[in-house]
């Protein structure tokens, strides 16, 4: 009986690298091949974007509430209270905002996703599509890839504006602040490099849910429990990406604009 | 081998013209795991060809070696004589519009309708754009499998045998030279699997396509083949019509008649 071969975990390791550079490049590749597939991708922008609005929305106005809630104590203790809105605003438009937008997105997107693709590979879904000479890629893969590239930014903005509003209702119902003044104070606060930069690391972060949701998803094992893991898995890298990026995108934003 | 032929020798095409699969020292390998280990078959053209074999002797790897799901690690692999392994992307998915597969499960892609299933290879890969034309195909093939009632219905509210059947319609609406069945009418009742098997004659004679058919089910394998093949640990063992194994002493291929009348 031939012995098992156990391969080395950096081994794996450098495989699992270049298995997801392979599937970037045949991604990127199908992009610009073959017709795209616009019906899929406006399915899926429904799907990923207007689908996921309730969530964000409702997470967004309790972030916004509890910031507030949580910062007016100390910033009242220290005689700043008027520096509520600019606060807010400031770490929900640049940091609060678009990482934790992401992460729910990546809780619900990537792990619907992976999910979906998993289940797609153990039902003999993917390789029907591949052996009847279509191109999983391009039909699942790109247009998912791409839909979470568009919505998650979308998604981050009207996100950030709920979750001011948030904020306002919060003071407005303690300080009796009015509408007029908190925005006033609110956008006259933020400059130029607090959106744009925050705006561009949701561009990236939307692209790493959608692309770890469809590696996972594609490279799943063909057991049933493999879509469990799958799901699991898209929803921790893609975490775990969302805060690599973002702590990229800090650096890089603070080299170019605050130094 | 008692009352068989070895295969691939004996039986030889009268022309290259005949043979649509020619398989020749096929070998494949998982890890350690040799699954196939020489694997000699021929299929002429509207010829049916039931292969049987204990579960996990490599059977749909074959078959999936065949559309270049998988890649042989040695041997020739030739479908309408080109062979398989040296195809480019482009050419094998030429290659494979002309080559059905049929799936256990039908697979069936889930979000989408039966229509829409259907609809799928007509418009992704033979780039069908009249709609009335498209409608008229999907129409043609779920009649021919009896189920165009439920075109309009969701793959989730279908019965194992319609799923299949549906999956069987996809599977003939591009007209495939060849059709790749993996187990039919597995985990399906008797009557519904004498209907997929029916079907299955039905649509060789009426498409006249070649046809390898994996299954465990010898109701099915007496009905649809021209030729059996028992395969065991990675190669065929024997060949021959339905009739001449039946009658077979080999224990191996005994076994699997042991309940036939």
């Amino acid at each position: 009986m031939a012995e098992q071969v156990v391969i080395p975990g950096w081994k794996k390791w450098f495989e699992n690298i270049g298995d997801q550079v392979w599937f970037f490049f045949k991604f990127f590749r199908n992009i610009f091949t073959g017709g795209f597939e616009w019906s899929e991708f406006v399915r899926q922008c429904y799907e990923i974007g207007y689908r996921s609005m309730m969530l964000v929305g409702i997470t967004s106005f309790i972030m916004g509430v509890v910031l507030i809630v949580q910062l007016r104590p100390t910033l009242v203790a220290f005689g700043a209270a008027s520096m509520l809105p600019r606060t807010l605003a400031v770490s929900f438009i640049r940091e609060i905002g678009p990482v934790i937008i992401a992460i729910i997105c990546a809780g619900k997107i990537a792990s619907s996703i992976g999910a979906e693709l998993g289940s797609m590979k153990v039902t003999e879904q993917l390789d029907a599509m591949e052996v009847s000479g279509a191109n999983p890629t391009q039909y699942l893969v790109v247009t998912r890839i791409l839909a979470t590239t568009f919505m998650v930014p979308l998604l981050s903005v009207i996100g950030d504006a709920i979750g001011l509003f948030g904020g306002f209702l919060a003071l407005n119902l303690r300080d009796n602040m009015s509408f007029q003044l908190y925005f006033t104070k609110v956008i006259g606060s933020l400059e130029f490099i607090d959106f744009i930069p925050a705006f561009i690391k949701t561009i990236f972060f939307g692209f790493a849910i959608g692309f770890v949701g469809c590696y996972k998803g594609f490279n799943s094992n063909k057991g049933t429990e493999s879509v469990g893991i799958a799901a699991n898995s898209a929803v921790v890298t893609a975490s775990l990406w969302i805060f690599v990026i973002d702590a990229i995108a800090v650096q890089v934003t603070s080299l170019l604009f605050y130094n | 081998m008692e009352n068989t032929k070895e295969v691939g020798i004996k039986d030889k095409p009268k022309s290259r013209e005949d043979v649509v699969i020619a398989i020749k020292g096929l070998k494949k390998s998982f890890g350690e795991k040799d699954v196939l280990k020489n694997i000699n078959l021929q299929l002429k053209r509207s010829e049916n060809i039931v292969v049987l074999g204990r579960s996990g002797t490599g059977k749909s790897v074959t078959i999936q070696c065949i559309v270049g799901l998988l890649r042989q690690d040695a041997g020739s692999l030739k479908v309408f004589g080109n062979e398989v392994s040296e195809m480019s992307d482009r050419e094998l998915k030429q290659l494979r519009i002309k080559i059905g597969f049929l799936f256990q499960s039908g697979a069936l892609y889930d979000s989408m309708t039966v229509r829409e299933n259907l609809e799928f290879p007509l418009t992704r890969i033979l780039k069908l754009t009249d709609q009335a034309d498209i409608d008229k195909r999907v129409e043609q093939a779920l009649d021919s499998v009896g189920l165009l009632d439920a075109i309009d219905t969701m793959p989730s509210d279908l019965s194992g045998g319609m799923r299949k059947r549906a999956g069987l319609a996809r599977t003939i609406i591009v007209n495939p030279e060849i059709i790749l069945y993996d187990e039919p009418t597995t985990g399906l009742d008797p009557i519904t699997s004498r209907e997929i098997s029916d079907l299955i004659l039905s649509i060789q004679k009426k498409y006249k396509t070649s046809s390898i058919i994996i299954t465990h089910d010898m109701e099915c394998a007496r009905m649809a083949s021209d030729r059996v093949l028992i395969m065991n640990d990675g190669e065929y063992i024997a060949e021959g019509s339905f009739e001449e194994l039946h009658k077979s002493n080999n224990k191996i291929v005994a076994a699997f008649f042991k309940d036939i009348a």
